[in-house]
C-alpha cells in the first residue's frame, strides 16, 4: 500500500443554473491573456450538446484517454511511445481552432471615430488570430441552454450512442449544466503523451501542472487528454491547464471557480487512496467496472491501518485530519451519490459528479404529478429510461444501474425531506427503501443543501514551514525572486521570452474571512460609514473621516 | 584570408552556438519551444512539417557519415568509393529534395495563411532565410558537381578539413582547392550555426529521445522555492516591514 493524497473536487449538478460565473472568474484569473483568448479551464456546457470543443468525447475521432491492450494493458489511445515520435512533426489527432472557435474582438474604436451620418456605427468583429474582420460562428458555449436546438444538439457523441428514437422524446424532456474543470487524473493520459516529461502529476496534493519552462511544444498532451482540458497557448507556444489553483489551494483556500460559484455546487475535499493500486484498477477488463474500480483505491482515512500507512508515507497530520472531514470522501463514499465523469478514458478522473434529479423531479410536475411522493419519483427514474442512459453514457460507461441508485437516493431524500418540512413524522421505510438510515439521509442533506462554507471547503494547507512566505505582507520586493530583473516587459524573442513574473498571490485572507463571516454584509461600524453617492460635497457628514488622533495631522 | 575563412570564422561560429545555447536556456527557457503553428492550420503543415523534418534528419545522418567518420573506416569495411558515392548521391538527393519541397511547402504556407503569417516574427523571417539559402545551396553544389558534373570527393578535402576543428589543429590548406559551391554552402551553414541559438530552431536540440525510456506518468514534489523567492539569511533578523524614507 502506497498512500497518496489528491485534492478532488465534486459537483452536484442538481444545482448548477448555468450562469457560467465560474468560467468569468477562471478566465479573469488564468486565461485572460493573448494566446488564450478561446482557452476555458472551466467551462459550463448544455447537455445534451456537443460540448467544447465541438465533440470532445469522441474518441473514435480524437483518439484520446487510454485503451487496454489484448494483454490486460494500458497504452494511450493515440499511440504508444514510438508513434507519438514518428507523428511529432504534426499531430494528427490535433483539434483546430475552428474545434474550439476563432477567438475575436470588436473594433471599438470605430464607435468613437465614425464620422457623423444617419446610421449608428457598428462595432465589427475582428479576428484576434489575424486582426481581420470576421464572422462570429461559434464559441466556447453556442449552444448553451439547447441553442440551435436538434441541429446542434444532434452531434452530441453521448446521445449518438442513443437510438433516434428516443432522441426526440429526451430532447423534449430535459435539460443540464455540466461545468467542466481538468478532471486532475489519477491515470492522466496528458502527462502520458507529453514527450517532453513536462506534465506532472504532484505528489502532495495530485494536482496536474504543466511545467511551463519543460514543455517544448510538441501538442502531443492535448491529443491525450480525452476531456481536452489541456490547451495550446498560440502565441507562446506552450500547453496550459487549469492548476486547480494551486496558488489558493496552498494556503487553504478553494478554487476560484468554487468561490464564486453562486449555487455553491462545489465541494472540495482530498481523498487518500492506494497509488499501487491505480495502473491495475484502471486496467479492469470491462468498462462497466470501472467506477466500482476507482472506488476500491480510495483508503477509508478512519481506518488505523490506513492513517498508519498514512504517516509512513509522509503524509501530515492535518492533512489526515482533512481527509477524515472531506466531503468528497462523504459524498464518493459514504452515500454513494458521486460519480466520475467518463471513467471509459481510464484516466481515473477526480473531478465527479452528482447527476441531476431535478430534471425528473420537472417532467413529473409538468405532467401534473406530485414531484416529491417517493413512489412518483422511484417510479419515473425507472421508466425515464432516455435520460438515465444519458446519465450513464457521462458517468459510468453507459451502465445504468448506478445511475439509477444514485437518482433514487436523491428522490429518497427529497421525499424524506419533504415529510419534515411538512412537520409529519420523519419516515424510516423511506431510508430504508434506498439502504440508507434516516439520520443518514438528513446528514446527506445537510452536505447536499445548506453545508457552510467550511464544510464544502475542506482544504488543508501546504506544508512549506515557512511562514514568512507564504504571509501576505509585502515585506520583501515583489520582484525580487531568483534570476530575475522582475522588471516586466518582454524579452528579445517575443513577448513570451524572458523568464516569467511569479505568481502574484494576493491577499487572500482577507477574502476567508469576509466568506466565512456570517456578518458581511453588516460591518461593525455600519453606523457610523458615509455612503459617497449620497454625499453631495457640501459639508462634512461624520464618519467622512477617520477620528482625530492626537498629534494627528487629519 | 583562409585562416580568416576557415579557421577564425568557424570557430567563432561553433563559440556562439554552444554559448548561445547555454546563455538562451539559462535565460529563457520560458521561450524554448517549437512554437508550433499548427493549431492555426493543419491539411498543409501535415504534409509540409514530415516531408521537412524526416528530410532533414536524413540529411543530417549523410552530413555526419560523410564528415565525422574518416574515409579510411569505410573502406576497411569494404565499402569502396564508387559504391559509397552512388549511395550518398542517391539517398542524399532524395533527401535533400524532400526537405526543399517540405520547407517550399511549409514557407508557403506560412505566407499565404494568415493566422499563420500573423504569428510570424522578424526572427521567423531572417531564420528562414539563412535556413533555405543552406539548404539550396547545399544541394545546388551537390547537384552540381555529383548530377551534372564528374563527382566531387568532399570527403578528401572538406571532411579532414571538418575534422580538424575538433582536433584543434585546424587545417585551412584543404579547404582553398573545394569548389566554391562547397565553399559558400560551408560558410552559410556556419552562419545558421551561430544564428541557431537565437531562433526557435533551438527545438532541435530538446528532440524528446528520452521518452521512449521514461515511465509514462511523472510525478514530481511541489517546487522547494514557494513565492520563487531567495530564502533569507538568518542573520537579517525577523522580516521587517520596508520603511520608506521620508524627503
Amino acid at each position: 500500500m502506497r498512500v497518496m493524497a489528491q485534492m478532488a473536487m465534486v459537483m452536484n449538478l442538481d444545482k448548477c443554473i448555468g450562469c457560467h460565473t465560474c468560467s468569468v472568474t477562471c478566465k479573469q484569473a488564468w486565461t485572460n491573456r493573448s494566446g488564450v483568448e478561446y482557452v476555458w479551464f472551466n467551462n459550463v456546457e448544455s447537455r445534451p450538446g456537443q460540448g467544447y470543443p465541438r465533440t470532445y468525447e469522441n474518441q473514435d475521432r480524437w483518439q484520446g484517454g487510454w485503451t487496454r491492450t489484448r494483454s490486460g494493458r494500458l497504452k494511450p489511445r493515440a499511440g504508444g511511445r514510438l508513434k507519438k515520435l514518428l507523428s511529432i512533426f504534426a499531430n494528427p489527432k490535433l483539434p483546430a481552432m475552428a474545434d474550439y472557435y476563432e477567438p475575436w474582438t470588436y473594433d471599438y474604436e470605430h464607435l468613437l471615430t465614425a464620422p457623423a451620418g444617419d446610421d449608428t456605427p457598428v462595432a465589427r468583429p475582428k479576428s484576434l488570430l489575424t486582426g481581420k474582420d470576421t464572422k462570429v460562428t461559434w464559441s466556447a458555449n453556442w449552444d448553451d441552454s439547447l441553442a440551435g436546438g436538434n441541429e446542434i444538439a444532434a452531434g452530441d457523441p453521448i446521445l449518438a450512442k442513443i437510438s433516434d428514437t428516443v432522441r426526440q422524446e429526451y430532447e423534449k424532456a430535459f435539460l443540464f449544466f455540466l461545468p467542466r474543470i481538468c478532471e486532475h487524473c489519477l491515470n492522466p493520459s496528458c502527462a502520458a503523451s507529453c514527450p517532453s516529461g513536462a506534465i506532472y502529476k504532484r505528489a502532495e496534493d495530485g494536482i496536474v501542472l504543466v511545467d511551463q519552462d519543460r514543455c517544448r511544444g510538441w501538442r502531443m498532451c492535448v491529443t491525450g487528454c480525452p476531456y481536452k482540458k489541456i490547451y495550446f497557448n498560440h502565441r507562446t507556444g506552450k500547453a496550459e491547464k487549469c492548476t486547480f489553483c494551486f496558488p489558493r489551494i496552498e494556503i487553504g483556500q478553494p478554487t476560484i471557480c468554487s468561490e464564486t460559484c453562486v449555487g455553491r455546487l462545489r465541494y472540495i475535499g482530498l481523498m487518500l487512496y492506494d497509488a499501487d493500486r491505480v495502473g491495475k484498477a484502471a486496467a479492469v477488463k470491462d468498462e462497466h467496472e470501472l467506477y466500482a474500480a476507482q472506488r476500491s483505491v480510495f483508503l477509508d482515512p478512519n481506518d488505523a491501518q490506513v492513517v498508519a500507512a498514512a504517516r509512513a508515507a509522509g503524509i501530515p497530520d492535518d492533512w489526515i485530519g482533512a481527509a477524515q472531514l472531506s466531503p468528497i470522501w462523504d459524498l464518493i463514499m459514504r452515500y454513494e451519490v458521486a460519480l466520475p465523469l467518463h471513467p471509459e478514458y481510464r484516466t481515473m478522473p477526480m473531478v465527479w459528479y452528482i447527476p441531476p434529479l431535478s430534471p425528473v423531479v420537472d417532467i413529473l410536475r409538468d405532467t401534473g404529478h406530485d414531484g416529491e411522493d417517493m413512489d412518483n419519483l422511484f417510479g419515473a427514474v425507472d421508466a425515464l429510461r432516455i435520460p438515465v442512459d444519458y446519465l450513464a453514457g457521462l458517468f459510468t460507461a453507459g451502465d445504468p444501474a448506478p445511475v439509477t441508485a444514485v437518482l433514487r437516493r436523491l428522490a429518497a431524500m427529497r421525499a424524506y425531506q419533504r415529510r419534515i418540512n411538512l412537520g409529519e413524522q420523519p419516515d424510516e421505510t423511506i431510508a430504508e427503501a434506498v439502504g440508507m438510515t434516516g439520520q443518514q439521509i438528513d446528514d446527506m442533506y445537510r452536505l447536499l443543501a445548506i453545508a457552510k462554507y467550511e464544510d464544502r471547503y475542506v482544504i488543508p494547507a501546504a506544508h512549506a514551514e515557512q511562514a514568512h512566505r507564504l504571509e501576505q505582507l509585502g515585506s520583501e520586493c515583489s520582484l525580487d525572486y531568483e534570476g530575475g530583473p522582475g522588471m516586466g516587459g518582454s524579452g528579445p524573442f517575443g513577448e513570451s521570452s524572458g523568464t516569467p513574473a511569479p505568481i502574484d498571490v494576493e491577499n487572500f485572507h482577507m477574502l476567508r474571512n469576509r466568506q466565512t463571516a456570517d456578518s458581511s454584509a453588516a460591518p461593525d461600524d455600519k453606523a457610523t460609514r458615509v455612503n459617497l453617492l449620497n454625499w453631495d460635497g457640501k459639508g462634512r457628514p461624520e464618519g467622512l473621516f477617520p477620528p482625530k488622533t492626537d498629534g494627528g495631522e487629519a | 584570408m583562409n585562416v580568416l575563412l576557415w579557421v577564425v570564422y568557424p570557430y567563432l561560429a561553433m563559440a556562439v552556438l554552444a554559448g548561445g545555447l547555454i546563455w538562451r536556456y539559462r535565460y529563457d527557457k520560458f521561450g524554448w519551444t517549437t512554437r508550433s503553428s499548427q493549431l492555426y492550420e493543419t491539411s498543409v503543415l501535415r504534409w509540409g512539417s514530415p516531408l521537412f523534418h524526416f528530410g532533414v534528419l536524413m540529411v543530417l545522418i549523410g552530413h555526419i557519415g560523410g564528415l565525422l567518420i574518416p574515409k579510411s573506416w569505410t573502406e576497411a569495411v569494404g565499402i569502396t568509393e564508387h559504391a559509397y558515392h552512388l549511395m550518398a548521391v542517391f539517398i542524399g538527393t532524395i533527401a535533400g529534395f524532400s526537405t526543399l519541397i517540405g520547407m517550399a511547402i511549409l514557407i508557403a504556407r506560412r505566407r499565404l495563411t494568415g493566422p499563420v503569417f500573423a504569428a510570424t516574427t522578424k526572427n521567423d523571417k531572417a531564420m528562414y532565410v539563412v535556413l533555405a539559402a543552406v539548404i539550396v545551396l547545399g544541394l545546388w553544389a551537390t547537384v552540381r558537381a555529383n548530377v551534372a558534373g564528374e563527382g566531387y570527393d568532399y570527403r578528401e578535402t572538406v571532411a579532414p578539413w571538418f575534422r580538424s576543428l575538433f582536433y584543434l589543429s585546424p587545417d585551412p590548406e584543404v579547404m582553398a582547392g573545394v569548389p566554391v559551391g562547397f565553399q559558400i554552402h560551408i560558410i552559410a551553414a556556419f552562419a545558421l550555426f551561430a544564428f541557431w541559438p537565437f531562433t526557435r530552431l533551438v527545438h532541435a536540440f530538446s528532440a524528446p529521445v528520452g521518452y521512449l525510456t521514461r515511465p509514462y506518468v511523472v510525478y514530481r514534489s511541489r517546487d522547494p522555492r514557494p513565492g520563487l523567492r531567495p530564502t533569507r539569511p538568518g542573520w537579517e533578523g525577523p522580516p521587517q516591514l520596508p520603511t520608506r524614507n521620508r524627503d
